[in-house]
């Protein structure tokens, strides 16, 4: 159109007066010569400044290619030249001006994106919608690692969202990890998504990880009780459970770290809907655990189950609901207890290592139990900072000391389960 | 019979240490000192025939204000079998000194009996966990007191922890007393629950930290 042609030309001259060069029409040829003949040609074309070429790859030697950027007005003659010398070429860049332009488009907006995105603050806790905004902004930042999916809906339907790191393959063993089953727990979601972050940003860089994930995947939950997540900063800050209605009672919610199909209606679970501790009416009833044993069982292959929760500085094992070691009982204490020297590592933070029941009480219904039970070998629950001087309302300087220790535990797991996978 | 050695790591064991602790945080605490269990180092429990049970424990305490600050302590801790209406007995001993805190209290004192207007505040730490650093000793009260509702209403199967003050209140007195009204969040650990808890406390640099006064909560529908 006219206006286009103006503006090219107003353009042309603007940056021309700028000193800003401008390469609108000019061709980027890929020249293939085929003797030592032919080099000469070019090489003679290259002296020829009036034409003022722009060799990428100079003629050298026919082995070879040629590449060569054309200012606009001498596209025909270079063109014409060739074709009665018989010299074969390809247009490897039909306006060179479009390209530069599409790239400047790019840099502009990962740059937004990077700012967008950077202003995150992984230093203090936040919202649920503004979590949900980060894990997109993870999935898309790092696209080559990182996906977003869908494993169901909380009670009062707000989507459960799973962020899946893989290098690719079809249903590698992997690593499941979540936080924020007990709502009030507000380090372990805000642990999460910085962890989620450093799994992403590590990828290539950190050799651990980048074994690990060229091997098996890993599939992180960073709020599992979102309907109670929502909850404590509406409402009560110091709410665990879930938020279903329980037929027959004025009650609500059923304590999701009950309710799992591991010696579930044992002692050290409430029947009582009004306690914190409440079971539930039956195992699974809650949809968020449901949503999990589905995806774990449908998924076929996970690994190692590991789960988060505050307070108290503890890293455990099974059995909860029963007070017998668990048959890897060897194992699991002595990696346990190499996952809390990594942690004291750091910032001298100490875990006290042991299964459940001896470690805290009797507990029937437990997640990392049932994942046992199932089959996954590798089950863990950490119980993160403190140890009660602030106990759930751990301050925001805490959040990134606490989840970058736990990172280590978690990595110390990981990289056994890594090295005994096949 | 005799007594058994404990793995420091157990919870029962724990949950003794505990007990302990909020008791000697009560008896030697002030708003510029706050006792906190760093760590269990041993324990042994003993079961005594109509009687009950009791632990030997041994114990390295902090200072909730300067965590390099700790001293050792033994203290032995009887549950009484039964009648759970009879709050343990604990007994202490420190080795070593406590940080001497008066010019501390003495400032916190003067700052309140001056007030014009009684201290009102609510929600300390706050969701965030910040505390206000002019209502640190006023926590560190609640800290210390809440020790004593620890002690009197813990059994062997309870670990309690002073979560949050929801409301505290200044109460004025014609005497020398400080005398403030609690409304705080006591955790227990076993059951999970939440519990408001309400409590009057009486304070003076040289008389130490009372609580007179004291009543359990009833939970709302939304706790």
């Amino acid at each position: 159109t006219s206006n286009m042609k103006l503006i090219l030309i107003f353009s042309a001259l603007f940056g021309a007066t700028l000193c800003l060069e401008t390469f609108v029409g000019h061709q980027v040829l890929r020249i293939k010569t085929r003797n030592e003949e032919e080099v000469k040609q070019l090489q003679l074309l290259e002296s020829l400044e009036h034409l003022e070429l722009d060799f990428w790859i100079n003629p050298s030697t026919s082995a070879l290619p040629v590449d060569v950027r054309i200012p606009a007005n001498n596209v025909q003659a270079v063109k014409a030249f060739l074709e009665s010398q018989g010299i074969e070429y390809s247009i490897l860049i039909e306006d060179l001006q479009v390209v530069l332009d599409k790239e400047k488009q790019d840099m502009v907006y990962s740059q937004q994106k990077e700012r967008s995105s950077s202003s995150f603050n992984y230093g203090t806790y936040h919202s649920l919608d503004d979590i949900y905004a980060e894990l997109d902004h993870l999935a898309s930042e790092y696209s080559n690692i990182v996906s977003k999916f869908q494993i169901g809906e909380s009670y009062e339907k707000r989507p459960l969202y799973v962020l899946k790191f893989s290098t690719g393959g079809s249903n590698r063993p992997a690593i499941w990890l979540d936080a924020g089953i007990h709502s009030r727990e507000w380090v372990t979601q805000a642990s999460a998504i910085w962890i989620a972050k450093k799994i992403a940003s590590d990828y290539g860089k950190e050799p651990s990880i980048t074994s690990l994930l060229n091997k098996m995947d890993i599939f992180l939950l960073t709020v599992t009780n979102p309907d109670g997540y929502v909850f404590t900063h509406t409402t009560n800050r110091m709410w665990r459970k879930t938020r279903s209605k329980i037929p027959g009672s004025l009650c609500v919610g059923v304590d999701p770290n009950r309710n799992w199909d591991a010696g579930f209606g044992g002692p050290g679970a409430s029947s009582n809907p009004c306690s914190d501790s409440y079971r539930g009416p039956r195992a699974n009833s809650e949809v968020e655990v449901q949503a999990v044993v589905n995806f774990i069982k449908n998924h076929g292959n996970i690994r190692a189950f590991l789960t988060l929760h505050s307070y108290s500085q503890l890293l455990m094992y099974p059995y909860g609901y029963k007070c017998t070691e668990p048959a890897d009982y060897a194992e699991l204490d002595a990696l346990g207890r190499a996952a809390a020297s990594s942690i004291r590592s750091l910032y001298g933070t100490t875990f006290t290592v042991g299964s459940i029941c001896t470690t805290i009480y009797q507990a029937s219904g437990g997640s990392i139990d049932w994942s046992y039970d199932y089959g996954i070998k590798y089950s863990f629950a950490f119980e993160l900072r403190d140890t009660g001087r602030y106990g759930f309302l751990l301050p925001t300087s805490q959040i990134i000391p606490t989840a970058e220790e736990t990172w280590l535990g978690l990595k110390k797991i990981m990289e056994h389960v890594r090295d005994n996978t096949y | 019979a005799a007594a058994m050695e404990l793995p420091p790591s157990h919870g029962v064991a724990n949950r003794a240490a505990a007990l302990a602790t909020g008791y000697l945080c009560y008896r030697r605490g002030s708003p510029g000192r706050g006792l906190a269990l760093r760590c269990l180092r041993r324990a042994r429990r003993q079961d005594i025939d109509d009687v009950g049970h009791k632990y030997y424990l041994e114990l390295v305490l902090e200072d909730v204000l300067d965590k390099d600050s700790t001293v050792n302590c033994t203290a032995e801790v009887l549950y009484h079998l039964g009648n759970k209406n009879i709050a343990p007995d604990v007994q202490f001993t420190l080795e070593g000194e406590l940080k001497n805190t008066e010019e501390a209290d003495n400032i916190f004192y003067s700052r309140i009996k001056s007030l014009e207007k009684e201290l009102v505040a609510e929600n300390i730490p706050d969701s965030h966990g910040n505390v206000p650093p002019e209502m640190e000793p006023v926590r560190l009260l609640a800290w210390v007191a809440s020790g004593y509702l620890i002690w009197q209403n813990s059994t062997e199967n309870t670990k309690f922890q002073l979560a949050q003050i929801k409301r505290v209140k200044q109460v004025k007195r014609s005497d020398e007393y400080l005398e403030f009204d609690y409304t705080i969040l006591l955790h227990e650990m076993v059951s999970q629950e939440i519990i408001p808890w309400q409590m009057t406390v009486l304070w003076h640099p040289q008389h130490g930290v009372q609580v007179t006064q004291d009543s359990r909560q009833p939970k709302h529908a939304s706790q």
